[in-house]
């Protein structure tokens, strides 16, 4: 993951996707700025940089707090498994929490910060540290009169940082007009990075961009990014590109009568399927089809419910004869169920990327991607859905999805058919129409890449046997 | 002021810079003159003993803290502003 430019040396950041995204990491040995509004992840970005580089790149590092004390800090991010005291008893880690109570200094006649120096070179010396962290620098501002004077104290610990051979992150709240209140941006000018929590339409999305990082390309779009019990991870899904593998395998829908409908019997591997139709028309009974085949190939199965829980799920599935349940408990299909308003597009995008990379799934299975409408625009989810489908494609995932159509025109016809349809290697359209006073269930195959397939539409029925095609009636 | 307690001042320096000398000679002179005989100071380098700056929460330099009578109090800078000292210490000078 990390590759090491010529002359350019990073510091791998420790946080998941963001090496990526950096090409490497952090600026080795130089000041980072961290930037945003309260709450928005600055503290623990940090902290996550100091644990991952002693965890994982054996690189000691001091915390120095001018906001929360030691153990508050502790505290705070143990819910994320960090263990700081452990670190700290293991001399990995020194936390120096700065107060500043203005209520009890006075100023009097001309003074520096050289105190904070002190402190803080020594903590470095301490335990050799390679990473540092000073939490929230601006802190001092409102805590001392002389700005001119911390102006230039801060910007002459930022050149003794570099001197030092630290890589050190700070963090400065957002300002009104500026990156950062006091204009810290100007004094850290290598790599500032920001961090942004914003609500649209009562969805939150935590996302980060990286604003500048001299000598150094890096991902300029915005990313969304995670913080849950393993802390923060930033998945660079638009870093795609149209260069995947193309496997010539076949492997069966699960239907091997739908198989035989293909001229290959069955469809390629790592292909994705398409299944429109409207209401109750068999679309789910179809996908799980898709699931089944792939557990008893023993290839995990990834299945994104939008609707229905996974408990829901495998008894409607029961009563047509599709048996989940011993593939849910030997592990091979797993069920994520959430509710499409739960959280955003984006989010939505990053758990299935995390589940993806936490399973390594063979077949993923989206049912349906029509309710993601719900939360976004059409141009939204389609973005969302190319690259759900690209990174699947690159992993080289056998995908499903399924998406509600409406009969006659809708709005809602549009969006997610027209966005996966031309991108899909397999479309099949399912239908329920009456006839004679009698609904006829019938599949057609619009069209499958790379390979012929029958052009007719196929009569089926579901008993609690399962799926059946009809013979047809040769006239 | 001689019914007080006996005042036990620290002032934290880095090295024998300028503003250091100054804020020693400053403060020797006013408890000489207000606090003759009731005062102790104790002087300490940081270049010598940078761990003992975070007991204290030294981030500037100098820094003059008053440890006893409590409440801690700290003035910060060279301390050439006499009466600025003088109230942040609690110290009544004898004229006023």
């Amino acid at each position: 993951m990390i590759k090491k430019k010529s002359l350019f040396l990073k510091t791998p950041t420790g946080i998941d996707g963001l090496d990526e995204i950096t090409k490497g990491g952090f600026p080795k040995g130089r000041p980072v700025l961290i930037c945003g509004s309260a709450g928005c992840g600055k503290t623990l970005f940090a902290i996550q940089f100091l644990v991952k580089g002693i965890t994982e790149y054996n690189e000691p590092g001091v915390f120095m707090s001018f906001e929360e004390t030691a153990s508050d800090l502790a505290q705070n991010v143990s819910s994320l498994g960090f263990d700081l005291d452990k670190l700290k008893a293991e001399n990995k880690l020194r936390i120096d929490h700065v107060r500043i109570e203005r209520s009890e200094i006075e100023e009097t006649g001309e003074y520096d910060l050289e105190g904070l120096f002190i402190r803080l070179g020594h903590a470095i010396d301490t335990i050799g540290a390679k990473r540092v962290v000073l939490d929230t620098i601006e802190s001092i501002f409102s805590g001392m009169d002389d700005l001119a004077l911390l102006r230039s104290e801060i910007r002459r610990l930022f050149s003794w940082l570099r001197e030092k051979g630290v890589t050190a992150i700070i963090t400065g709240e957002r300002g009104e007009s500026s990156l950062t209140r006091q204009g810290l941006e100007e004094y850290v000018s290598d790599c500032v990075i920001l961090l942004d929590f914003r609500v649209i339409d009562q969805i939150a999305t935590r996302r980060l961009r990286i604003v500048k990082y001299r000598g150094s390309t890096h991902g300029t779009n915005e990313y969304p990014f995670l913080i849950d019990e393993n802390g923060i991870s930033v998945i660079p899904i638009t870093s795609l590109q149209l260069d995947y593998r193309s496997p010539t395998t076949i492997v069966s829908t699960g239907l091997p009568a739908l198989d035989k409908f293909f001229s290959g019997n069955g469809i390629y591997k790592a292909g994705s399927t398409l299944i429109t139709g409207t209401a109750g028309t068999a679309k789910t009974i179809l996908a799980s089809y898709f699931a089944m085949s792939s557990c008893q190939r023993k290839e995990p199965v990834l299945y994104f419910s939008f609707e229905e829980s996974p408990d829901q799920l495998v008894r409607n599935m029961a009563s047509v004869g599709i048996n989940l349940k011993p593939q849910i408990k030997s592990k091979l299909l797993h069920i994520h169920a959430s509710r499409p308003s739960l959280q955003g597009l984006e989010m939505h995008l990053l758990i299935m990327n995390k589940l993806l990379k936490e399973l390594k799934p063979s077949t993923v299975i989206v049912d349906p991607i029509s309710s993601l409408i719900t939360i976004g625009n059409n141009s939204e989810v389609r973005a969302m859905l190319v690259r759900l489908m690209d990174t699947l494609k690159m992993k080289e995932i056998n995908s499903v999805f399924t998406s509600l159509t409406h009969s006659g025109t809708s709005e809602y016809n549009d969006a997610t058919v027209d966005a996966v349809s031309s991108l899909a290697d397999n479309w099949i359209d399912m239908t329920n129409e009456e006839k004679n006073g009698e609904g006829v269930r019938s599949l057609l195959i619009i069209k499958s890449r790379g390979m012929g397939h029958e052009n007719c539409q196929q009569n089926f029925k579901i008993t609690n046997k399962g799926l059946q095609f009809l013979q047809r009636s040769k006239k | 002021m001689a019914k007080e307690k006996k005042m036990e001042l620290r002032l934290y320096i880095a090295g024998q810079t300028p503003k250091s000398t100054l804020a020693l000679k400053n403060i020797t002179r006013y408890c000489e003159q207000y606090l003759k005989g009731q005062y102790s100071i104790e002087v300490v380098d940081l270049l010598k003993n940078p761990q003992l700056a975070e007991g204290d929460q030294i981030f500037a330099i100098p820094t003059l803290v008053r440890k006893l009578p409590e409440p801690i109090r700290k003035i910060i800078g060279d301390l050439s502003n006499e009466e600025k000292v003088l109230v942040g210490l609690n110290i009544r000078p004898i004229t006023a």
